[in-house]
């Protein structure tokens, strides 16, 4: 009697962390892989670098880890960021541009020379996205959306609608070279993820991120310099594109203006839904995100392993966005599952974060609408 | 009661202290709409001013904006309805790649004609939009996320049905699309005609109708529209069916202007949507905004293509910075416009 009820409310401990679902379906599409490549799993060694379906899942993925790193943190503060595929196009046209321009581009100095520029390109367009949003009062959406139009055609005007190709051995490292026998931008990946969560879980910056995202006009008056915080996660987040941008366009060793980082955005954005943060704001995982982010790639990688046409790729990631938003959706699951079941997750203060949220954000949402004539 | 008794009193001191000019000019809501026409006479008067030997000065060359961009004005009349009503439709782009790719299909490798693919197509936009509208509504997800897997899906269902092209060689197609209605000086094509049909009835419906103003009371406050007993849910699902069968129709459009479909066709075109109907004076918050703004705000962006064309040397990436200079500086009037009204 009572080991079943311990082992039942560790169970349910267990299912209402929230990492539990996030995990749970990345688990479970990793195993989906299995009957069709026996040796998934198995990761081996050649010549001193390490292979695996598994390190080219975390490779190929790692540009998306970092845009969804640092969008989690603006919809953590109720905004959205729609600008970073063309904050990644902008950062690879310049740095590779710089590259192309130089003698030697083998050279480590103009290398990184080009990748801070690519870089301090990338942050003004967050400093942008941050000041329209936070000093002028701009909805997040419609303010980001301006790079997201003109961005990509700045991209192509830094290279001139062409696609650069370059030749540069350290440039290469960023996103195609290994360190340590695992593939470097792993290491990239690791240091921005375990610097965000330092600065957010370690500090109070995480609480005040949360505190926006919850009631901007409430935190500032409670002495939050909220409009700070969001200029500062906006360029966060444009920053993590910019690393993205390297990344990518290290990877083809080239920039394309039109099509790096096609996309990103969404699922960027997908990701951090996956990861349980919800798009209201007011909290985040950024574990869940890295997760989701995960989520994201290991689709995409299966259904290039098990041999469905690629061409359906978009139809299976619709499929679990639906699954995944129903599933947050507290009106679905009482609806479905019953309300009791409901009930009780909202009560046990609920896996899913989207639960609480629900009623009190519409009517704080309805208030700023309200006409003034 | 109280309400009945105080109201007459509220207008009377409001008559008591007329405002200024300045200021009743500024808090009029027809103002952005008027600037965008304002723009748009500026830019075609500096287009004339600057072509006028090259032929810019040509009717036809003012027609072809409502050719060029026909299918664009239905894509974007269908995103004022949801953009009025306080939600935002991603999958517009989506919808109209599916239905150039549906139709094509039908009528190229199924045989189909035409007279049947047509409401078929609309009524799978319609549906899909109803759909979209619904899980918004009952389940109370983001319309972002919603929509965003909308365009995946549709995005997704085009390379379903074919990985690469298909033109369309059907006789009934070609005469359709190269039908003209003389105008006198100039012509307009078919889409262009049902698009400016689009807007009328568009027009009619948000202004004169019920459902109109119940679009507009969603928009502005949706718990006010709730508690004063209006339909929210049934009005919602509504305005997504309305979007989902003008990007259909829009769509039907697209293909016949190109003859073709393609899983690519109108990728990122829900942006284009949103930012006329945004350059139009529709405030993205819901509530406020004329149809007749969108159409300004498609005019618009058609005139900086043709601009653009005109002056041959610019490439296309220009089209793409200055639709965001012009979307940056009309969000910017905007916000200063609503500012002002509140204080």
């Amino acid at each position: 009697m009572t080991t079943s009820t311990t082992t039942s409310s560790r169970w349910r401990a267990l299912t209402r962390h929230h990492l539990f679902w996030p995990v749970a379906v990345l688990v479970l599409l990793l195993l989906v892989n299995v009957p069709f490549t026996p040796d998934f799993f198995s990761v081996r060694m050649a010549d001193g670098h390490l292979y695996g379906s598994l390190v080219s899942i975390v490779l190929f993925g790692s540009p998306l880890i970092l845009v969804a790193v640092g969008m989690t943190l603006v919809i953590a503060t109720g905004g959205i960021d729609l600008s970073v595929g063309a904050v990644v196009a902008i950062t690879g046209a310049l740095a590779c541009s710089y590259i192309s321009d130089q003698h030697d581009q083998g050279a480590l100095s103009g290398v990184l020379l080009a990748m801070g520029l690519g870089l301090v390109a990338a942050v003004v367009c967050g400093l942008w996205n941050g000041f329209l949003v936070a000093r002028m009062g701009i909805q997040p959406i419609i303010a980001t959306l301006i790079i997201m139009v003109a961005g990509r055609g700045v991209a192509q005007l830094i290279t001139d609608g062409q696609i650069i190709t370059i030749n540069s051995e350290p440039y290469k490292l960023i996103g195609g070279g290994y360190w340590l026998t695992l593939p470097f931008s792993i290491f990239v990946v690791a240091a921005v993820v375990a610097v965000t969560v330092a600065l957010t879980r370690r500090t109070a910056l995480g609480l005040l991120v949360e505190a926006v995202g919850g009631n901007a006009e409430a935190s500032r008056l409670v002495g939050i310099r909220s409009r700070r915080i969001k200029i500062m996660v906006y360029m966060f987040c444009a920053l993590c594109a910019g690393i993205a941008g390297l990344m990518i366009s290290s990877n083809t060793s080239a920039a394309d203006g039109n099509n790096a980082g096609l996309w990103i955005e969404l699922d960027a954005i997908l990701a951090v839904v996956i990861g349980g943060t919800s798009l209201l704001g007011g909290r985040f995982s950024i574990g869940g995100t890295v997760v989701g982010a995960l989520v994201i790639q290991t689709l995409t990688t299966t259904i290039y392993t098990i041999g469905v046409p690629t061409q359906t790729n978009l139809v299976f990631k619709a499929a679990v966005v639906i699954v995944v938003c129903l599933l947050q959706s507290p009106k679905f699951r009482a609806k479905v599952f019953g309300a009791k079941f409901a009930a009780r997750f909202a009560a046990k203060g609920g896996a899913k974060p989207a639960a609480p949220a629900a009623d009190p954000a519409a009517a704080t949402e309805a208030a700023p609408k309200m006409e003034v004539s | 009661m109280s309400a009945t008794t105080q109201s007459p009193t509220a207008s009377d001191s409001r008559t008591a202290t007329p405002p200024s000019r300045a200021a009743r000019l500024l808090g009029d809501r027809r103002l952005p709409v008027a600037v965008t026409a304002l723009l748009f006479l500026l830019m075609y008067g500096g287009g004339l001013a600057r072509y006028q030997y090259y032929g810019f000065g040509e009717p036809q060359v003012f027609l072809n904006l409502f050719i060029d961009n026909g299918y664009l004005l239905v894509a974007a009349v269908g995103v004022t309805f949801v953009i009025l009503s306080g939600g935002i439709d991603l999958s517009v782009g989506s919808m109209i790649g599916f239905t150039t790719m549906f139709t094509a299909w039908l009528v190229e490798r199924q045989g189909l004609p035409l007279l049947v693919v047509v409401p078929m197509a609309l009524a799978v936009g319609a549906f899909g939009g109803f759909l979209m509208g619904y899980v918004i509504h009952n389940f109370e997800i983001q319309p972002f996320i919603v929509t965003l897997a909308g365009l995946f899906l549709f995005r997704g269902l085009c390379l379903v049905i074919s990985k690469e092209s298909i033109s369309i060689g059907d006789s009934t197609v070609s005469s359709l699309a190269q039908a003209q209605a003389s105008l006198g000086a100039g012509f307009l094509s078919i889409g262009a005609i049902v698009s400016l049909v689009v807007l009328a009835v568009a027009f009619y419906v948000l202004h004169y109708t019920r459902f109109g103003r119940r679009v507009y009371a969603i928009g502005g406050n949706e718990n006010s529209a709730m508690l004063m007993g209006l339909p929210q849910g049934g009005t919602k699902i509504a305005v997504y069916t309305v979007s989902g069968f003008c990007s259909a129709l829009a769509g039907l459009l697209f293909t016949l202007y190109i003859q073709s479909g393609d899983p690519l066709h109108a990728t990122g075109m829900e942006l284009d949507a949103i930012a006329a109907v945004v350059i139009g004076g529709t405030l993205l918050t819901g509530g406020s905004g004329y149809v007749l703004g969108t159409l300004f705000g498609v005019l618009v962006l058609g005139l900086i293509k043709s601009i653009i064309q005109f002056e041959g040397t610019l490439s296309s990436w220009w089209t793409k910075i200055a639709t965001g200079v012009l979307l940056c500086a009309f969000i910017l009037v905007q916000r200063f416009m609503t500012t002002r009204k509140k204080t």
